[in-house]
Parts: C-alpha cells; structure tokens; sequence
C-alpha cells in the first residue's frame, strides 16, 4: 500500500512539472521532450490504476507517433522560436486569471459530486482474478462498442488522407515515367525510315 | 494520506487540464505549443476516464479513453499538416495572421 502511494505521488508529482516545463520551456524541442515525459509518467499512472492495455496504448501512440511527429515538425520547419516568445508574459496575467478559476471551480466539482443511482453497477466484464485487463477490454469494444470502434477507424482513415492531401505538393519541373504514353508509342510517330541513294547524300 | 482514492487521481487530472488551459493562453503566438496544451488536456480527460473506470469497476471509461486516444491522434496529425501547409506559405507560424487564410 505505502509502495503504491509513494508510486502515485512520485508518477504525480514528474507528471506535474513535466506539463508545467511543456508550457513554460524556452525551446520547442524541450517542450516536446517534456511532453514525452508527461505521457511516460501517466502511463505509470494507468497501470497503478490497473489499465494496463491503455498505458502500453499510450506509450505506443503517443511517444512512438504523436510525440515523434511534434518533435519531426518542430525540427523541420525552421521557425524564429524568440519572436513567437514575445509577449509571453503579456498573456500572463490573463492566463493565471483563467486558470486559477477553472482550478476553482474544478475544485468545486470534485468536492461536491454524488455518483448516480446506477454507476457502476453494469454486466459488463471486469478485469480480476480470471480476466487480464485486455481481455477485458476485448470483450467490451469487440461487443457492445463495434460501431464506435469502426468509426474511430474512419476517423483515423480521414485523418491519415486528410494529412496526405493537405501536405502533399506536385513539383514542376520533375520528369516523371508515364507508362501510358510510354506504351502509346507507335511505329509510325517514332521512326522514319528514309531512302537514301547511294552516293546522293549532300 | 497512503490510501490513494479517486479524488487522488481527479485532482491531478484537474491540475494538468488547467496547465493545458494555461499554456493557451501562454503562448498565444506559437501554435505548436498550443497543440501540446491540447493533448495535455486530452491527457488530463484520460485520467479522469481510467480512474472513474477503475473506481466504479466499469470498463466503459477505459473504451472511451481508447477512443479520446484515437481522436487525439488524428487531431495532431491534421493539425500538424495544417501547420506545415501555412509555414509553407506564409514563412511563419504566428496565429495573429491566420485570418488571413480567410477566401
């Protein structure tokens, strides 16, 4: 119990100044490294909780790909990261006066809550003794979810082609193979075939 | 104090949702910080879902993180293409000027 706890605070604590480094950091870079950190340290975060399948998801997707594509976009476009700066400190008072609300009043909610008649009292299956946590999982999204599962594999379809058009750029002045024309070649457009006497060339 | 409950989790969850409110406002020029506030909120939601999820002994928060993953990641990916098509042409990414995309 004490190694869970001291787990807890410490996965809470790095995942705390790693969100307050991702906002405050001089340098994008650093930004986007902190921001790993923060997903590294909610992932311990979830397998405390008992959400294995989701940490590992979480790991996977969001340092493999989302985090690697921030980083790769930071790194390649090249922007005056001291000019975007201007002007931080401007915004700061309006900042701290939102956040300190929205705290407050996140702060209200949680204090104030009551759980609703039937929470928590499905038939779904639940992880435990019998059951790993993906298993479980399975059997949820592979069931009652099926259509919401095919339509956040839409969503990412669109997202991936959305991507691809949004980006992609046709360059002129690049010779590129066409087949058909290439097998549209005739005889006749091609060669020429000329008599020539003998001894008559000038 | 040790025995670590859901409003444990809830706190820390409204602590980073505020961080990623808070990074908006922050940094107003730069859209690629502002992106990373969002998938900290996104982060923060996450938790929340997982631990109620934990606590009530219902799977379904645990699918609808899943699902707030998918999303997430499809919003970064087009939002990052977005960014790279205006850095593209305008040589800058300052939000002050994307009105300018306007017709």
């Amino acid at each position: 119990m004490v190694v869970q706890a001291l787990a807890f605070y410490v996965f809470a604590a790095v995942a705390t100044a790693a969100g307050v480094m991702v906002i405050s950091s001089r340098n994008p870079v650093h930004s986007v490294l902190f921001l790993i950190l923060a997903f590294f340290n909610a992932a311990g975060l979830f397998v405390l909780l008992g959400a294995e399948f989701l940490a590992m998801l979480l790991v996977v997707v969001y340092v493999g790909a989302v985090a690697v594509l921030f980083l790769f976009v930071v790194m390649m476009l090249d922007i005056n990261f001291a000019e975007l700066r201007e002007g931080f400190l401007q915004y700061l008072p309006v900042g701290a006066v939102v956040g300190v609300v929205l705290l407050a009043e996140l702060a209200l909610v949680a204090g104030s809550w009551v759980l609703s008649e039937g929470a928590g009292k499905t038939s779904l299956p639940v992880p435990g003794e019998k059951m790993t946590n993906t298993h479980a999982l399975g059997h949820v999204l592979y069931t009652d979810y099926i259509y919401l599962f095919q339509a956040a594999g839409l969503v990412l379809l669109v997202a991936m082609i959305g991507a691809i058009v949004l980006t992609h750029r046709r360059r002129t002045g690049v010779r590129r193979q066409r087949i058909a024309t290439q097998l549209d070649r005739r005889r006749e457009d091609t060669i020429e075939v000329v008599k020539v006497p003998a001894r008559g060339g000038r | 104090m040790l025995e670590i409950g859901l409003a444990h989790y809830l706190t820390l969850a409204a602590i980073l949702f505020t961080l990623g409110i808070f990074g908006i406002f922050l940094n107003r020029k730069n859209v690629i910080i502002i992106l990373m506030s969002i998938e900290l909120m996104l982060l923060a939601v996450n938790i929340n879902l997982v631990a109620f999820s934990r606590f009530l002994e219902d799977m379904t928060g645990q699918v609808f993180a899943m699902f707030v993953l998918t999303v997430a990641a499809a919003e970064a990916a087009i939002g990052l293409a977005i960014l790279v098509v205006y850095f593209r042409n305008r040589g800058s990414i300052a939000v002050e000027d994307v009105n300018l995309m306007k017709g």
